[in-house]
């Protein structure tokens, strides 16, 4: 049934013919083109979707749009007037407040709510307004900060030569908080047909797939059906050999969310059809489910070609740590267990694809752009240069978007229908399929001298990788070079293994194993500073690795090892959380209120382990006086869009201000590799100072002046002066290159490593960053809950790029970290949708003071490294310790639920009953 | 494609009704989070619309809660100390979007085990009124919601109100509280409502405990109420509020929290509320 129906949509009629009870965000999206309004759930847990109604904020996604018939719609196109975005935009703006966007317009609608009742809003009553908006980027501090701000004015502005340093405003932030920007469903044809993927309700299943002819010959609406009979080479993975995960099933699933078919038609059919409607034969097997099982004598074996569902085993090896381990002073052990952890960004997977003579054309959220070209190059049998992907806006990746979702569907489907597909993960596919943080068994024994000194280190940490390889290799790799922590420690052994089960491919997500490591290293620390009667930072700053010594893969760091001054800037916070917590414990001791401080450290590799990962980056100057920025990287909100020009601005003299740039289409730019493994600032940003003295080079060069000579562009005139000597170029007059560029510079960096050998050693990274964190918590003893007060984070980034994007990226780090510590388990079957898999609100973050340590790193672009990752590193390590230090009890198991910290506390207080 | 019907009046509500089996649908906010990704395709009633259904009624002897009020009306409309917990619940379903939204109709005929509204309406004394265009019929919300996802609603009827007894002493308070493992959009691991009176001498002339998300459908505790009656409200209650109190629930052991947990949390829930009703 449908009709006319009549809506005001920010002060403009509308008559749109849908039925009434179709959603409002769709028909807002689908009919009348306001994409602005995201949609993250389609079931209310995420908010990404709020727009105002009569001025009440609702979840579009809920709301029939006959009953917003006659009422007045306001939705985040509606925020700006004439062009200019308003003041609560401008504070968004000004404070990073927006870092993929994904859930800014909705964020900004909440808001906008609220200060249309209350002018001057408390903290409190902010919170309140937009709990119901997930982030997943931010750590919700910056919006915060933003919606209490919104009166005030102004931007920084970096002139020439100053951009780096400076906290400039995203420069793709306008498109973020406006709805402009475009997301991987926000461009999407009109006419494209949808395919819709037929996914495995089984963990471990025979599968046998029948003939489709008569369905696709019944069913109005259905021009298709692919199987694994339409994919020419039917098997992707991360790696260049065993690409085991099939794009569609054979005759075996190996996980609930195994893709099996896939449907493509018109958007209701392909949706109404269910798994019982075809013809799919499945026969469930026993499956293995968790490491033990995996390892058992009988059990199912996932791949043929690993016996003992075993993918891989590697052990490193530094010094004798037999030799030492009996006659070291103090030794720490313990096991550790770690869960499933969902990305959880707000953006589902989503693309459309069209095939273009014989190209195919792929418009995707994704990570990593040339990866997916030569991936689906590889399972199309054609040549790479046959495949474009051109990025869209990524609503958040953290890991999960790194290997290919949509993308091969998407491919096979535009060249077999000849015609522009698409298809949009719902949340609970998007759960189901998508790769997930390894589960840890991790078992440790860490040995130090009477001074607390690391004598050895000794690990073995078993991951399971799900049914299929994905990032299990590089999980395995990072484990044995961190796993001994951010010390010096002479005597190291770690050995890491990956299992494969009937459970969602384990993947890349934020620290690549490195954060289950690091809780049982931290806590190893803390065990020895017990046991040592010494003080649990000044242990940690005893140990901290420096410039000069020696890492576990027998790499001497050269520089920027400045993990000491990150302790060292801590300590005051340290010791006045300390005195505070104690004086809060004694005024409420009859309360079961117990507050405590805890310490994390860590480090991580920058870029890819021991692996070669270039980056390539062109800048070019137009007729028109634009620079244009050929920039292969992805922003996922992580603000290389804006970082890597402040880079190229001051390397080339010109102000950032006139930069533009193309992200990451592959026809358009060069490789600039994936943005993963915290990689993009150092790597890509390097390829971006060389880019922009190059480019420097050609210009100088072409006026014949010298290097001190300084440029200013004014339209399509470059003026160069040196010391008075004044020349122009008209830009209009020069020849322009296939790309409309008159000047072109290009810049090539590939971080120096080296291969490791059977013991693991050797230089996996040509630089590290290093973080410690302290956590002040409550812990409510009767009900087992913890709230986290305050974070207080000090980060050795080499050279802050742009101070408020580094502080934005460890806020967002540490809400992740605090998940991971306190609620996230990943259950298939269980927890697939935002409802049941519970990440961090508004309500649950603490306070967060971030202390920037630049200690340069040589190699870097202006000293820079990476920040990506380390900012959820040492968050769960630092709240256990800090629930240690309130209550006694020692955290062995993530997520520490509430249920499970009070079954410790009640062991606990029986324990000293008996004693 | 189902047909949607949006009546204005309770003779169109009826009509509606008569017309065949469809769904009824108010706020959307349960609605919707059960059929994602899927085509919507039924008969539906829209109840929203419907004029006399919203809003907080006083009477001589009860208020009247039209079933299509929504969790924000009730937080913004000026009520006695007795809906404390009412609002205090009203706070805590969803976030602000699934509060400006969702009815309180709507999350009883919905039925969830952990639904915000029921221990609190439980507490209260509920009834609800049931009409099928012909009959209007009133039921204890004990009687009507008879276990998960299940109601005594009958196809072609529809719930039409809240119906709350005053009472009877001038001194009524109520409380609410709700553990959840978040602070906000969150599906509660137990929630605790209670309601006391006080008589002229300052004892408890009534009390009333509800728990939710413990059992199946959110339960009284008579055993205790009685317990309570006739003492004066002072933390020395708490000492009747042990383990055996909270036997008859029978929560569920889950990804979420263990059976032993919700048992034990709901007995700290319960304390906290009586210490709260003493300070308030």
């Amino acid at each position: 049934m449908t009709g006319s129906i009549k809506l005001t949509i920010n002060d403009i009629s509308h008559d749109v013919d849908v039925s009434p009870i179709d959603r409002l965000s769709d028909v807002l999206r689908d009919e009348i083109g306001l994409t602005g309004t995201k949609v993250g759930c389609n079931a209310g847990d995420c908010g990404a979707c709020t727009v105002l109604l009569d001025g009440d904020q609702v979840c579009a996604c809920m709301t029939p749009v006959a009953q917003a018939q006659g009422r007045d719609i306001r939705t985040v196109e509606g925020l700006a007037e004439s062009d200019m975005m308003n003041s609560l935009q401008e504070s968004f703006l000004r404070h990073g407040a927006a870092q993929c966007g994904i859930c800014s317009p909705g964020m900004l609608m909440a808001a906008t709510s609220l200060l249309s009742r209350k002018g001057h809003p408390t903290r409190e009553e902010v919170e309140d307004a937009i709990g119901g908006v997930l982030c997943r980027c931010t750590g919700y501090q910056k919006i915060v900060e933003a919606v209490l701000d919104v009166d005030r004015v102004g931007n920084v502005i970096a002139n020439p030569g100053q951009a780096v340093g400076a906290r400039i405003a995203k420069l793709d932030g306008r498109e973020k908080l406006t709805g402009d920007e475009r997301y991987g469903a926000d461009s999407i044809p009109a006419d494209a047909l949808w395919v819709r993927i037929v996914r495995s309700p089984l963990p471990a299943s025979e599968v046998e797939i029948g003939s489709f002819d008569e369905l696709i010959a019944q069913t109005n609406g259905l021009d298709g059906v692919l199987t694994y009979r339409d994919v020419p080479f039917n098997g992707f993975g991360i790696y260049p050999v065993g690409k085991d995960q099939p794009v569609l099933a054979v005759d075996r699933v190996r996980y609930r969310g195994d893709a099996i078919v896939a449907l493509v038609g018109h958007k209701e059919t392909v949706r109404s059809l269910n798994l019982n409607d075809l013809p799919i034969t499945l026969t469930e097997e026993s499956g293995v489910s968790g490491i033990s099982e995996a390892r058992q004598k009988g059990a199912l074996q996932l791949h043929d070609d690993n016996p003992g569902n075993l993918l891989t085993e590697g052990t490193l090896r530094k010094g004798d740590v037999g030799n030492v381990r009996e006659d070291t002073d103090a030794i720490a052990q313990g096991s550790f267990e770690t869960c499933f952890v969902e990305h959880a960004y707000i953006e589902p997977e989503a693309g459309w694809a069209k095939r273009v003579g014989d190209r195919v054309e792929i418009h995707v959220t994704t990570q990593a752009a040339t990866m997916d070209k030569i991936e689906v190059a590889n399972i199309l049998q054609l040549e790479e240069d046959k495949v474009r992907i051109a990025p869209t806006a990524c609503g958040g990746g953290f890991g999960g978007k790194l290997d290919v979702s949509v993308q091969p569907v998407l491919a096979i489907a535009a060249m077999k229908f000849d015609a522009p597909v698409a298809c949009v993960y719902e949340r609970p596919e998007s759960m189901m399929a998508s790769t997930k943080r390894h589960p840890s068994e991790i078992t440790c024994r860490f040995g130090a001298d009477k001074e607390g000194q690391l004598t050895f280190a000794e690990m073995t940490a078993a991951f399971d990788t799900g049914a299929y390889t994905s990032w299990g290799l590089t999980v395995a790799d990072r484990v044995p070079v961190h796993g001994s922590g951010p010390y010096f420690v002479p005597n190291v052994e770690i050995t890491s293994r990956g299992y494969f089960t009937n459970s969602p491919p384990s993947g890349a997500f934020r620290g690549f194993g490195v954060p289950q490591a690091a809780i049982a290293h931290e806590t190893m620390m803390d065990d020895l500073a017990v046991d040592l009667d010494m003080d649990r930072l000044e242990i940690r700053l005893k140990n901290a690795i420096a410039a000069g010594q020696e890492t576990a893969t027998g790499q001497v760091l050269k520089a920027s090892a400045g993990l000491g001054q990150c302790l060292e800037a801590l300590k005051p916070h340290w010791q006045h959380l300390q005195s505070e917590t104690r004086a809060f414990n004694k005024l409420h001791q009859d309360s079961p209120r117990r507050r405590g401080v805890g310490i994390g450290a860590m480090w991580y590799g920058i870029g890819n382990t021991a692996l070669s990962n270039p980056s390539t980056i062109e800048v070019g100057i137009g007729q028109d006086g634009k620079i244009l920025l050929f920039n292969g990287a992805v922003d996922i909100g992580q603000g290389t869009n804006t970082i890597l020009p402040q880079i190229c601005a001051d390397a080339l003299g010109l102000p950032v201000g006139d930069f533009t740039y193309i992200m990451g289409d592959t026809d358009l730019t060069k490789d600039a590799g994936k943005s993963s493994a915290s990689r993009q600032t150092f790597v890509s940003g390097k390829a971006s100072e060389l880019a922009g003295i190059d480019l420097r080079q050609q210009i100088l060069r072409h006026a014949n002046a010298g290097e001190a000579a300084s440029l200013e562009l004014s339209g399509d005139r470059l003026r160069i002066d040196e010391g008075g000597l004044v020349r122009e170029i008209d830009l209009s007059t020069l020849e322009a290159d296939v790309d409309g560029m008159v000047f072109r510079g290009s810049g090539y960096f590939d971080p120096p490593t080296t291969t490791l050998d059977k013991n693991m050693q050797g230089v996996p990274y040509a630089t590290y960053g290093f973080a410690a964190q302290i956590a002040e918590v409550e812990v409510d003893l009767d009900l087992g809950t913890t709230k986290v007060l305050r974070i207080k984070a000090a980060h050795d980034v080499g050279r802050a790029i742009n101070p408020q994007q580094v502080e934005g990226q460890i806020q967002g780090g540490i809400a992740q970290g605090l998940g991971l510590a306190l609620m996230e388990e990943y259950v298939p079957g269980v927890t697939e949708n935002l409802h049941d898999y519970l990440i961090p609100t508004v309500g649950d973050m603490p306070d967060m003071e971030i202390l920037i340590i630049e200690d340069a790193e040589p190699l870097g672009p202006f000293g820079a490294k990476g920040v990506g990752e380390p900012g959820l590193v040492p968050t769960a390590p630092a709240i256990f310790s800090a629930i240690r230090d309130a209550t006694g009890v020692r955290i062995t198991r993530a997520p520490v639920l509430p249920h499970l910290l009070r079954a410790e506390l009640k062991k606990q207080e029986a324990a000293n009953e008996c004693g | 494609m189902g047909e949607y019907r949006q009546p204005h009046t309770l003779e169109e509500l009826q009509t509606a009704l008569k017309a065949g089996t469809a769904q009824i649908l108010a706020g959307g906010t349960d609605f919707y989070p059960a059929r994602v990704g899927q085509p919507l395709t039924q008969n539906v009633i829209d109840i929203t619309r419907v004029s006399g259904l919203r809003g907080v009624t006083e009477y001589p002897d009860h208020w009247r809660i039209g079933a299509t009020t929504t969790w924000t009306d009730i937080i913004r409309e000026s009520l006695p100390p007795i809906f404390d917990g009412l609002k205090l619940a009203a706070r805590e379903v969803g976030g602000c979007q699934v509060q400006n939204a969702g009815t309180i109709g709507g999350n009883l005929c919905n039925a969830s085990p952990a639904a915000d509204g029921v221990p609190v309406l439980l507490s209260l004394e509920a009834e609800v009124e049931i009409s099928n265009g012909e009959n209007v019929q009133r039921l204890k919300l004990e009687e009507f919601i008879l276990g998960n996802r299940r109601t005594a609603l009958q196809e072609g009827s529809v719930l039409t109100a809240i119906l709350i007894p005053k009472p009877a002493e001038e001194d009524a308070r109520s409380m609410f509280l709700k553990l959840g493992a978040r602070k906000y959009l969150v599906i509660s691991l137990v929630m605790v409502a209670m309601v006391v009176e006080m008589d002229a001498s300052g004892k408890i002339s009534t009390c009333r405990i509800a728990v939710g998300a413990c059992s199946e459908v959110a339960m009284r505790l008579t055993s205790l109420e009685a317990e309570l009656t006739g003492h004066k409200l002072t933390l020395s209650l708490l000492d009747n509020v042990t383990e055996d109190k909270v036997k008859l629930l029978s929560p569920l052991d889950d990804v979420r929290a263990s059976r032993e947990y919700r048992l034990d949390a709901a007995v700290t829930l319960i304390r906290r509320t009586i210490e709260r009703l003493v300070t308030a």
